[in-house]
């Protein structure tokens, strides 16, 4: 009687699942997740693809909706090379940063793993979503599914009449300056709904059609050569240019003087997606890391309760280590740090920190060493922090010692590189603040911002790169990424490199120069 | 309890369209990697599924980024053995042998691989032969059908319906339930309407005739109830696409493989070698190829051989015709076999020899072959010389004489690839009435 009991208490049998399997498991570990983790989560939505669409979905760059472009075309041919040639994996799931949640899981996944993926998916990254002070900012869970929807349809349009050429000629080049497309400091506005987008775009509309210069009363500036004037009027338009600007697309989109407005709004939207990924790129080992730990914890709690069977856990573990994974420096397969290794180990530290302190955790630590409260260290950690803020934060010398880090410097003139600090007592301040420094994804691009550029005069685009420690830009991208500004701008672009300490011109480069 | 959504069965090929984008946007690169590919591959290879490798520069996807080998950085590296602070590691671009490493992956990166399928592969291939349209499409099409009777289904489109079967159906049905026949009824009928017009009888005879009544009702009901045609019964017509019969076919290659054929020459033979094949690959369930060069002295030879390895010489082209009735006598008698044949020399041949060949021609090759197409490659300069005129090579002034009494002979002058198409436009023209042999 007893183990007929115990059996029916199991979530799932076999490896086979059905909808009310899924519907089962998905109640159980909702359960946990709530009211053991104590997460919060958008509403979920789980929908089950096969592996073409999940490759469909990687090419548009995991957006459900995505207008057309050759680029997604490309990324297509190459992921779907690699699959075939059995080089790569496809995810067992992707995720979508929306209200509601959508999360796809694939088809060819056993029933502990379509677990396994509900509790890493549709509980880890989800609330990661919902509660991290960076996506609470900067995007807009609940309106990016119908502005991509607008988006798409948008571009269809404006394919259908200007021709795919001119309108792909305007997304290329805005996708190349995608990077330099976002808002890093000042909060970008709130995407509008869809009846005020149409408004605004009637209005811009009505404008070009009624605009007539003869209108134009104010009077025309008098030469001047004195020197002092010159210097007020470039700090005067400057001023109304807002300048410098630091997101290229926006001042492009609101500035150039030979775009259509069909063409602005193709710059907004690009732009509007720039920025929605925006900080996704800014939390990879935080969200990756939440995700990770919240499955491990969700499927440990759920088999502890003897929910799931022995062999399903040891499918869950397996795939468990296999993504948490972190090879060495010198191992062939060693492909940067891997932010789920690194995420979940800093999570399952800062557990033990809280309940099982050394006595140089609490040195390190004071704070929260020995509190016992790891659950709400933690939801603090994933709500308030970013990669950058969160390894300064929490990484301990202890698991500096467990990945056995080491730091490297390397200066392009020398012949080699110096293994500046290791893992010992020395060290542990310098590895954290430039492995922390490492995901500052502000200070690792290339920082070029508008400087300055004379709309009534020669309409002389003026851009400046800051130089920081040393680093020039690629050549040969860099002059094509130029040609695609002048594309945009219409007139000659100019690029300064200036060294951002001591502020000397290190290179300068025009499209003047540049053959087309 | 979730919001599930089974996605599996919305329509696939989300991206078909971005790939079309990307394929267009890469064409010219394509257009290259596949000509290397129809020159060093096999004949028969050209249509199927081709992976092309191809640089990134085509395609590139320009963005600001930090130069490599510029500047400070630091990294930040898992797995310390034995450094300590203040070792001193060699860089990875320094020594020798490292750069090759280098420069190797990072061309890796920069070629991308991919499958390009049947259709995008015949189409690239097509571009620059300047095929007609229709021609295009009857070659990309794999198999044609033709819709056959083939028994009899319950479900069809009402023209399709077979009345026979149907009747057939009907009758049976109405035997088995006993559905009263007209007959039946008028018999009935005639006797009330004879009972109510004669004089009126007693009690008996109204019995008689409420009987009689009751009986016609009853009847007419089930004549209601038991329809003459129902749904049940109708049978339609069932037609199954059938492939066309396809026979064997053997296509024979000639080429001169003497001195005077040059790279230029080889590969434009190559093209016309392969689109004979496509045409007739798709005419054809089986088909030979068998390969002839000759110098002055002929054999077979595998298509490596052919297209490849050089022989010194003269050119004496008949030897390449004896071996071709030779190869026919032994392997592919006419009967079951559709002999298709295609020369491609640059016209040069011995003294003499031409009047041979046409001989050879005349008398016995054409009457076994389909079709026979000679091709004579020619310096682009010397299309403007020649143009259409009859005068030319001892070879082509031979052909010209078969080329007037046999029409499945075709001759042209080639000097590009747009040239290929029109040998062909007369095979294609034939097609409707092509005649196969069993």
């Amino acid at each position: 009687m007893q183990r007929k009991g115990a059996a029916s208490n199991l979530l799932f049998e076999g490896s086979d699942w059905n909808f009310e399997t899924l519907a089962r498991a998905y109640d159980a570990i909702e359960t946990v997740a709530l009211e053991d983790l104590g997460l919060d989560v958008y509403p979920n939505q789980l929908e089950i693809i096969s592996s073409e669409q999940m490759l469909d979905a990687y090419s548009s760059v995991g957006m459900p909706l995505m207008y057309q472009h050759w680029s997604f075309g490309k990324r297509f041919v190459f992921e779907d090379h690699l699959y075939r040639r059995g080089r790569r994996g496809l995810a067992y799931e992707l995720v979508i940063n929306s209200n509601p949640c959508i999360t796809y899981l694939m088809e060819e996944n056993t029933m502990a793993m379509q677990a396994l993926v509900t509790a890493h998916a549709a509980f880890g990254h989800n609330h990661f979503f919902k509660n991290n002070y960076l996506f609470r900012q900067w995007t807009d869970a609940s309106a990016i599914l119908s502005y991509m929807e607008f988006a798409k349809k948008y571009i269809i349009k404006c394919e259908e009449r200007y021709g795919t050429t001119a309108v792909e000629a305007v997304l290329d080049s805005a996708h190349a300056l995608m990077d330099q497309g976002v808002f890093r400091y000042r909060r970008p506005p709130r995407l509008s709904s869809e009846k005020e987008r149409e408004r605004t775009r009637e209005r811009l509309e009505y404008e070009e059609q009624t605009f007539s210069d003869l209108w134009r009363t104010l009077p025309t500036t008098s030469e001047s050569s004195d020197p002092d004037a010159v210097e007020r009027d470039v700090s005067e338009r400057k001023k109304a240019l807002n300048l410098p600007e630091e997101n290229l697309l926006y001042f492009l989109e609101k500035t150039s003087l030979i775009l259509e407005p069909w063409q602005r709004e193709i710059l907004r939207i690009v732009r509007v997606i720039a920025q929605y990924f925006y900080p996704q790129r800014q939390t990879k080992v935080m969200n990756e890391g939440c995700a990770t730990f919240v499955h491990y914890s969700i499927m440990n709690n759920l088999f502890d309760q003897g929910r799931i069977t022995e062999g399903a856990m040891l499918e869950v573990l397996q795939s468990h280590t296999n993504v948490v994974f972190q090879p060495s420096f010198d191992d062939p397969r060693f492909p940067g740090i891997n932010p789920y290794a690194l995420g979940f180990a800093m999570m399952q530290d800062i557990e033990r920190i809280c309940v099982d302190p050394t006595a140089e955790d609490r040195d390190w630590f004071p704070e929260i060493a020995g509190s016992g409260n790891w659950r709400e260290t933690l939801l603090d950690a994933w709500a308030n922090h970013r990669d950058e803020s969160f390894i300064l934060q929490y990484l301990s010398p202890s698991l500096i010692r467990k990945f056995r880090l080491f730091l490297l410097s390397d200066e392009a003139d020398e012949k080699y590189c110096e293994v500046a600090s290791i893992h010992n007592e020395r060290g542990y301040e310098a590895i954290r603040a430039a492995l922390a420094r490492s995901y500052d994804i502000g200070a690792n691009q290339p920082d070029i911002q508008v400087m300055d550029v004379d709309l009534l005069g020669d309409r002389h685009l003026r851009l400046q790169h800051n130089v920081k420690n040393g680093i020039l830009l690629e050549e040969a991208s860099r002059d094509a990424t130029l040609r695609h500004v002048r594309h945009l701008w219409g007139y000659e672009v100019s690029l300064a490199g200036v060294e951002a300490e001591t502020g000397e011109t290190l290179y300068e480069c025009s499209t003047a120069d540049i053959e087309e | 309890m979730p919001n599930f959504i089974d996605r599996r069965l919305n329509p696939k090929d989300k991206s078909l369209g971005n790939r079309q984008r990307f394929l267009k946007r890469a064409r010219e690169e394509l257009k290259r990697a596949i000509k290397e590919q129809v020159k060093s591959g096999k004949i028969a290879d050209v249509d199927a599924e081709h992976n092309v490798s191809m640089p990134a520069r085509g395609v590139g996807e320009p963005t600001f980024q930090p130069a490599g080998d510029t500047g400070e950085r630091q990294y930040v590296l898992p797995g310390n053995r034995e450094f300590a602070a203040g070792d001193r590691l060699p860089k990875r671009g320094s020594g020798a042998g490292a750069t090759g490493a280098g420069a190797g992956t990072g061309q890796s990166e920069d070629e991308f691989q991919f499958v390009l399928s049947r259709e995008e592969v015949l189409d690239l291939f097509f571009e620059d032969l300047e095929l007609p349209d229709m021609v295009k499409l009857n070659l990309k099409e794999s198999v044609a059908f033709k819709r056959r009777r083939a028994g009899f289904a319950a479900t069809g489109s009402p023209t399709n319906i077979n009345v026979g079967r149907t009747m057939r159906n009907s009758y049976g049905r109405r035997i088995a339930l006993h559905r009263p026949a007209r007959k039946e009824l008028e018999a009935i009928a005639e006797e009330i309407a004879r009972l109510e017009a004669g004089p009126k009888a007693g009690a008996k005879h109204q019995q008689r005739l409420e009987e009689l009544r009751q009986t016609l009702e009853k009847l007419e009901r089930r004549r209601r109830r038991i329809p003459y045609v129902d749904p049940v019964d109708i049978r339609f017509n069932r037609f199954e696409p059938q492939p066309l019969p396809n026979a064997s076919a053997v296509m024979f290659c000639l080429m001169d493989v003497s001195a005077s054929m040059g790279e230029r020459e080889k590969d434009l033979a190559k093209r016309f070698f392969v689109l004979l094949h496509l045409f007739l690959k798709r005419r054809y369930d089986r088909i030979d190829i068998v390969f002839i060069r000759h110098t002055d002295e002929a054999g077979e030879v595998d298509e490596n051989t052919f297209f490849y390895s050089k022989q010194s010489g003269g050119t004496i082209v008949s030897t390449a015709l004896e071996e071709m009735l030779r190869v026919i006598r032994e392997r592919y008698p006419a009967r079951e076999w559709n002999i298709y044949a295609a020369q491609a020399s640059d016209g040069e041949n011995i003294s003499g020899d031409s009047e041979r060949c046409a001989s050879l021609l005349h008398d016995e090759l054409m009457r076994l072959c389909q079709y026979y197409a000679y091709v004579e490659i020619i310096d682009e300069r010397e299309t403007e010389i020649f143009g259409t005129t009859d005068n030319g090579t001892s070879l082509w002034r031979a052909y010209r004489t078969v080329d007037g009494e046999w029409p499945n002979f075709q001759m042209t002058r080639i000097a590009k690839p747009a040239d290929i198409y029109p040998v062909f436009r007369k095979l294609f023209g034939k097609q409707p009435a092509v005649q196969v042999r069993k």
